[in-house]
């Protein structure tokens, strides 16, 4: 915690869970696409469903979808910027097990095609958790550079991956690691206390069994 | 930072509360005097602006429920109407004012939330307005009102959903009254005193807000929060001791907190929620 955990941030109101925190999402959302997304179908869970249309929920996700951040005044208009800009949104309800109250899901389909599904949840002032990519559980915050590697299950695919960033000097501030079954699609979520440059990636990206390398920055 | 008013009333033995706020800031955050003080400027910019901004009269929130009404109250203010006086009154009409920017999807500082969100700045601006305070005691002012809501939110919590609005609109106040202690050249004990006082006086307050929006009842919390952090910085000032340590304030803030049912912790149950014709606003 530091002072300007308490003034501030500085937001859109009117609040931080289901405004500033619902923005994050959707940025966080865009970058895990990596493109512009043209589609967004966005369902809400508990405090979200009941309460997103007063706490101008639903406009920030598309905010965030398009890349706004929380102090951004466009998020008030975003829905009719998101019709200016060819990103066809809708949004509904969805009852999901063992949530938090505060939990969206999007599906988002990007500009060249790429698909992805996201479920986050706004867990307080703001802070969010990035719970699941594609059904595969990844758990982080958002509030580091964050590196999301696919890849498939296989003895040494983490050492691989750990073995680059020592080298480059790089420190892990936290790391999960999941997969669907052994031997099949895994991904690692990794949060670092430095940011890591192109290289990295592109080396990331040759190694073997590695199937997608996405870098977060901080949001 | 640290974890209890009396060690930060120690620290700030001799240099003041933003001094030692700035001083622990970098200690265990690694954040500057240069960041600090370039963010706080930013951050009283954004204070002015939403202050502006809801005191226009066609502002209305998502809901309808809120927004425009800040106006009214400005004006009797002026004109010396407020059985309250003109000064209080013109706070109370700031903190309204920025709370319905807040309601209507405008620019805030969350101050410690975007629900207490006008608090802080209408204690400020408006002491600035009336004293003449420079924007660097005002900047400081809100660097003291930092370091007291941090060990607020270490030792109990500055959430409606944990701790209802004791822990939002308490907390601005209290944070309020302890810059407001600050700006006025009071000790680092009086504004310890001051927060204390401020919980004090509103130690249980529950989060209702009618059909789960920041709105009703929390803008006119706003309005009576500020009014609130101007008593407790008086009765600090004028030497009252507060008769229990602060620190033993803020547990029993944190205990009635957790001691309060869920239908008043923020989900739109119980409370000005649960009011008849509150039901099914959304």
């Amino acid at each position: 915690m530091n002072l300007f955990d308490l003034i501030g941030p500085v937001m859109i109101g009117p609040s931080s869970s289901h405004t500033a925190g619902a923005a994050r999402i959707g940025r966080i959302t865009r970058q895990l696409l990596g493109e512009k997304p043209v589609k967004a179908v966005v369902s809400f869970h508990g405090s979200f469903e009941k309460t997103y249309q007063g706490h101008g929920t639903d406009r920030a996700v598309a905010g965030g979808l398009m890349d706004m951040g929380v102090d951004d005044e466009r998020l008030r208009d975003s829905l009719a910027l998101a019709r200016e800009e060819g990103l066809e949104i809708s949004f509904r309800p969805v009852r999901l097990r063992d949530a938090h109250p505060n939990t969206v899901v999007l599906d988002v389909t990007g500009e060249t095609g790429k698909r992805i599904t996201v479920q986050a949840a706004s867990v307080g002032g703001g802070s969010i958790l990035v719970q699941y990519l594609d059904g595969l559980e990844v758990g982080f915050s958002g509030e580091k550079t964050t590196l999301v590697i696919r890849h498939t299950d296989a003895p040494g695919a983490i050492a691989m991956v750990t073995h680059l960033l020592s080298g480059m000097r790089i420190n892990i501030a936290t790391m999960r690691v999941f997969r669907r079954e052994a031997g099949g699609e895994a991904i690692m979520a990794i949060e670092l206390d430095q940011r890591p440059g192109e290289n990295l990636i592109s080396a990331l990206k040759i190694l073997p069994g590695i199937t997608d390398v996405t870098l977060l920055d901080q949001i | 930072m640290e974890h209890s008013l009396a060690s930060l009333v120690a620290a700030a033995e001799g240099v003041g509360l933003a001094e030692a706020a700035r001083r622990s800031e970098l200690k265990y955050n690694g954040i500057d005097r240069e960041t600090i003080d370039r963010n706080m400027t930013e951050v009283l910019r954004v204070m002015r602006q939403s202050a502006e901004k809801g005191f226009d009269s066609r502002l209305r929130s998502m809901s309808g429920m809120t927004g425009g009404q800040a106006p009214k109250l400005l004006e009797a203010a002026i004109k010396g109407e407020t059985v309250g006086g003109k000064f209080l009154g013109r706070a109370a009409a700031r903190a309204l004012a920025i709370a319905e920017c807040n309601a209507a999807m405008g620019k805030i500082v969350a101050a410690p939330t975007a629900g207490a969100c006008g608090i802080l700045p209408a204690a400020l601006l408006t002491a600035q307005e009336e004293y003449g305070f420079t924007d660097d005691q005002l900047r400081n002012g809100l660097i003291a009102a930092g370091a007291v809501g941090e060990v607020i939110a270490a030792r109990a919590s500055i959430s409606g959903a944990q701790g209802g609005c004791q822990a939002e609109c308490g907390s601005a106040a209290a944070m309020a009254a302890a810059a407001l202690v600050f700006v006025r050249g009071g000790t680092p004990q009086q504004s310890a005193d001051a927060c204390a006082f401020a919980l004090m006086n509103v130690m249980g307050l529950v989060c209702d807000p009618v059909g789960g929006l920041v709105e009703v009842p929390c803008v006119y919390r706003n309005a009576s929060g500020v009014a609130g952090a101007f008593i407790a910085a008086d009765l600090a000032l004028s030497g009252i001791p507060c008769p229990l340590p602060p620190d033993e304030v803020i547990d029993a803030m944190k205990a009635v907190g957790e001691q309060l049912p869920p239908a008043l912790r923020e989900t739109g149950e119980g409370g000005c929620a649960g009011c008849p014709s509150a039901c099914g606003k959304k």
